[in-house]
């Protein structure tokens, strides 16, 4: 597995820099270059018996910043040539020029996009604790990466290697397909042979590289055994080992004749907002991309800090909603708070056994909470902006004064 | 062998005994012995162990055996029905203390302990196992129903068969331990109903509840395995073997003083054999390390005296046969007494060859460490110890943090079987082979993660704790002096139900302390709780997404006003004022 990585990785870096000769192409490839001998470094000379693990999942993270921060250089481009274009068209209404992303504004993008991740204590603690989550968010970065350039190939054998790992990025099937078949200039239309045919193209590879990557663990082990024990204990949850999501303690006080609706109940809740917001964003599978990733994970069976270091990698693309988000600061204050009495509630109940588990439990409701919000609050803000483009920043009643604007 | 029985008939036939049923070769297919051993252990405290041996001539596995003299029916029905080749059970109240006490002749885990070899003809194994376990549960009144997967493991090593087996597939043995399991009087009552004079005669009218679990120790088991009908070993006779080994504080009982009577443990005395019997001895452990002068006084004085190498030992007892007409004619009852002609002021506590300690370390309801202390006192050899350790599976064990250390350096199992636990399903089982070199401690430590179970899976007082099973060590410990082989019939029955490989060792098996760990608990208070909040809060995330996703922007329009504006506006027009 890791030889074959680091086989991938020189292409990888290659690939953007490529692309992005005409414009500005001394950053990204040269900052990752940069950052890739900086972190890969001193995994060299460490010794390997030591920090095996921990020096595997930095390398993990590091490929990832590569990834994500690249593959969101190339969507800014793709995005502010939209703008131009839709600008051209006339679709936008005239006076949004100050909601209009120009280059200088996407510029440090892929940066900030990078210290969000690196640099975020969720992805600290994740490698410390020498988390697989680092893995699975390097697949799920390469896999936007591939779905972003375009590689339908590629993209459906990363969509297909992170189902196979934690079987909930199945949902991203949806925003990739939209995206690609965007960047194909398919309309997304049901009668549509051309939309047809591409998206069985994309499920057809998605399947077969699936059955590949299965078939082989089978060859592997030469037993069935690890479906059940792998996709039948994500689904089922037998480990209700506290954890920072929502079901171990659901789990542990259910009753027992209940247990199984409820499992169905909040499986299905996963997999449920997939086909609602693919109609509704449509024509932006990134943010979709983005919000799925967050109901991944905020509903997976067995979430980690890591899950919630990977979309908030997204947040800096999205900073231009930040005038339409209604109650940012008391959730991302909720989000500071819960994650400082995490270890504290974890420590009065397990070590000085002052608290009982309620306390820990009132905590990770409290945090997914908040990141319910948060990220319903940027869907608010990114409808919002999508209106004002159209219909024009500064909207008047009949009788001319100032509207307001409600959902209906 | 053959000799051996008829000398027994022919005592039988002097002394008068009532002859029961005979077969109809004209011998008798099933014989009845008893025997009492009484030690004084290093510590002070005197262990009393019964042992009732019921052997019949007869091949069980036959469907169509319907009648039974001495072997108790429901034992032999369940033979013939589950096909069970050797059946192990015992139920103990305490721990012995191997340290001061000693080594066991036949130790027991603390709570009830289970292991059955089946017949290789028994299909499914697993059925077989729960069915007995349950049709156990009801003949000892004891909660071996409470056996199932995640409690039983089949040792590859560990257990082998103790009778006559030429089958050792491993797949058919079956292992449980209950250390949870409390023993008591509603166990010890259907144990003696199965001993052929019950508790009306013989030995067993000792066996009075009060003064049984008024003890430090208490164990009482049921052995049933096949042996050879004789020396030349072509037909198998069943044997079952009923122990009960009880110690008493002898300091406590004796106010002070280390001397004994049968009548100050059992508060009664015995006035003859069971008359079914066809031996009924009481050995009395009269053996001290410096021969020269004699502590111990026995009364009434015993009529012979008995030499016997046990556990690698040169031993000496006095021995009382019930069954000679010698014993019964001065007084009518027999009570034996011991009595120190001088107190002892240093107690022999020689440490014994080989004894273990166990203990879980760590703190916080998070991780563990199980620690296990392994002792070889033998000045100058080294044996091997196959320990077999059962983890139920809510303490993830770690077996990379597995550790055995002795004298500072790494010790490398010879043999290791590692089968991991699987949640709800299967326990942890760990067997290894460990050598331990000569006047050594080996220490084995294995970390564990303590799991969260749901709700209703907690024991009735889930902050007491669980209990893990102690862990099992069996060697062949080299012994002092060289043990010469006796014939099994005609030694006592408590130097004969393990085998003795060789003349230089004898067979050992010690259990640990069970151990007691705490689990991290949900609260049981608020089940109804937990479930409307969690799902408050799905709801606040479905809610939320099916608003922004359903609805779309409007600009808010000046409403027309509610209802209650024109209710308003209704009444004003009809009271002529202009309209809100």
């Amino acid at each position: 597995m890791w030889t074959y990585w680091a086989k991938f990785t020189p292409d990888m870096t290659q690939l953007p820099s490529l692309e992005c000769v005409t414009l500005e192409s001394w950053y990204p490839s040269s900052l990752a270059q940069w950052l890739t001998r900086r972190l890969r470094g001193p995994s060299n000379y460490t010794p390997a018996y030591q920090y095996g693990s921990s020096s595997d999942s930095l390398w993990d993270t590091s490929l990832q910043y590569i990834s994500v921060s690249e593959s969101f250089w190339s969507f800014s481009l793709v995005q502010f040539k939209k703008q131009k274009l839709l600008i051209e068209l006339d679709r936008y209404a005239p006076d949004v020029a100050e909601l209009i992303r120009t280059p200088m504004e996407m510029h440090y993008i892929p940066l900030k996009v990078a210290l969000f991740y690196l640099l975020n204590p969720y992805t600290v603690m994740s490698c410390v604790a020498k988390s697989t989550c680092a893995i699975n968010n390097t697949i799920i970065a390469f896999f936007i990466l591939a779905t972003i350039k375009g590689s339908t190939l590629l993209s459906a054998v990363f969509l297909a290697l992170a189902t196979y790992q934690s079987l909930y990025p199945l949902t991203l099937f949806a925003p990739a397909l939209l995206y690609l078949l965007q960047r194909q200039f398919i309309p997304v239309k049901l009668k549509s042979k051309g939309f047809w045919l591409y998206t069985t193209q994309y499920a057809a590879l998605y399947l077969c590289s699936l059955v590949v990557i299965v078939c082989l663990s089978f060859f592997l082990l030469n037993s069935w055994d690890f479906i059940p024990s792998v996709y039948g204990f994500i689904l089922s949850v037998p480990d209700l080992t506290p954890n920072i999501g929502l079901f171990w303690y659901f789990f542990a006080e259910m009753f027992e004749h209940f247990s199984l609706f409820f499992v169905c109940v909040f499986q299905i809740n996963v997999f449920f907002y997939t086909i609602p917001l693919a109609i509704k964003l449509k024509e932006h599978p990134i943010f979709f991309l983005f919000v799925q990733l967050a109901i991944i994970s905020i509903f997976k069976s067995y979430p980690t800090v890591g899950d919630v270091a990977l979309y908030m990698a997204f947040l800096p693309l999205w900073s231009h909603l930040y005038r339409f988000l209604r109650n940012i600061f008391i959730l991302s204050c909720v989000l500071v708070v819960c994650s400082l009495l995490f270890p504290v509630l974890w420590h009065l109940w397990i070590y000085a056994g002052s608290a009982n588990s309620n306390f820990y439990y009132a905590i990770t409701l409290t945090f997914n909470v908040g990141q319910i919000l948060l990220i319903s609050d940027y869907f608010y803000a990114f409808l919002r902006r999508e209106y004002y483009l159209t219909h024009g920043l500064y909207l008047t009643r009949k009788d001319g004064t100032e509207a307001m604007l409600v959902l209906k | 062998m053959a000799g051996a029985v008829a000398a027994v008939l022919g005592l039988l036939a002097l002394l008068g005994s009532p002859g029961g049923c005979w077969g109809s070769a004209g011998r008798p297919q099933d014989s009845l012995r008893e025997e009492l051993l009484l030690s004084p252990l290093p510590s002070g405290d005197l262990a009393a162990t019964f042992q009732f041996r019921a052997r019949w001539d007869s091949a069980l596995q036959r469907e169509g055996v319907s009648h039974y003299r001495l072997f108790p029916k429901a034992l032999g029905q369940l033979i013939s029905k589950y096909l069970v080749r050797e059946l192990h059970l015992s139920l103990t109240q305490g721990f012995w203390r191997t340290r001061t006490w000693g080594q066991p002749y036949l130790q027991a885990p603390a709570g009830a302990e289970l292991w059955v070899w089946f017949q290789d003809s028994v299909t499914d194994v697993d059925k077989a196992w729960k069915e007995l376990s349950n049709v156990l549960s009801g003949i000892f009144c004891a909660s071996l129903n409470f056996i199932d997967s995640t409690n039983t493991v089949t040792p590859t090593a560990s257990f082998k068969p103790l009778g006559l087996a030429n089958v050792t597939d491993h797949h058919l043995l079956r292992y449980a331990v209950l250390p949870r399991e409390v023993v008591c009087t509603e166990n010890l009552t259907p144990w003696k109903k199965l001993l052929p004079c019950g508790s009306k005669a013989g030995l067993a009218v000792l066996l009075k509840a009060e003064r049984l679990f008024h003890s430090s120790y208490h164990s009482q088991a049921v052995h049933i395995r096949p042996i050879c009908r004789d020396a030349s070993c072509l037909s198998v006779s069943w044997e079952l073997r009923q122990t009960l080994t009880v110690v008493f504080d002898t300091f406590t009982i004796g106010q002070g003083r280390r001397d004994w009577s049968l009548f100050k443990m059992f508060s009664c005395t015995i006035t003859e054999a069971c008359p079914l019997a066809s031996e009924s001895k009481i050995y009395v452990d009269i053996s001290s390390k410096n021969q020269e002068n004699e502590l111990l006084e026995v009364t009434p004085p015993p009529l012979s005296v008995h030499e016997a190498s046990v556990q690698g030992d040169r031993k000496t007892y006095a021995v009382y046969d019930l069954l000679s007409p010698l014993l019964f004619n001065v007084s009518r009852s027999l009570n034996v007494q011991l009595k120190w002609k001088r107190p002892q002021d240093n107690l022999d506590l020689s440490t014994p060859v080989l004894h273990a300690q166990r203990y879980v370390s760590g703190y916080g309801l998070q991780t563990g460490e199980i620690s296990t202390l392994i002792y070889n006192t033998h000045a100058y050899r080294a044996f091997p110890v196959m320990l077999l350790e059962t983890v139920p599976w809510y303490l993830r064990l770690y077996i990379h943090t597995l550790v055995i250390t002795t004298k500072g350096k790494e010790n490398k199992p010879s043999y290791i079987h590692y089968q991991p636990a699987q949640d709800r399903r299967r326990p942890h089982l760990l067997e290894m082979l460990i050598q331990l070199p000569a006047n050594s401690v080996t220490k084995i430590t294995i970390q564990f993660e303590r799991a969260l179970l749901k709700w209703t899976e907690y024991t009735p007082d889930p902050n007491h704790g669980f209990y893990v099973s102690p862990s099992v060590l069996s060697a062949l410990v080299p012994g002092v002096i060289a043990m010469k082989a006796e014939d099994v019939e005609q030694s006592p029955l408590f130097t004969s139900l393990f085998p003795s490989s060789d003349g230089s060792s004898y067979f050992m098996r010690l259990y640990t302390e069970p151990l007691l760990v705490n689990l991290p608990t949900p609260d049981f208070s608020m089940p109804y709780n937990v479930i409307c909040l969690t799902c408050t809060v799905v709801a606040v995330c479905y809610g939320s997404f099916y608003n922004l996703l359903t609805r779309t922007f409007h600009v808010e329009e000046p409403s027309r006003g509610g209802l209650a504006k024109r209710l308003a506006n209704i009444i004003r027009k009809v009271r002529g004022v202009p309209p809100l």
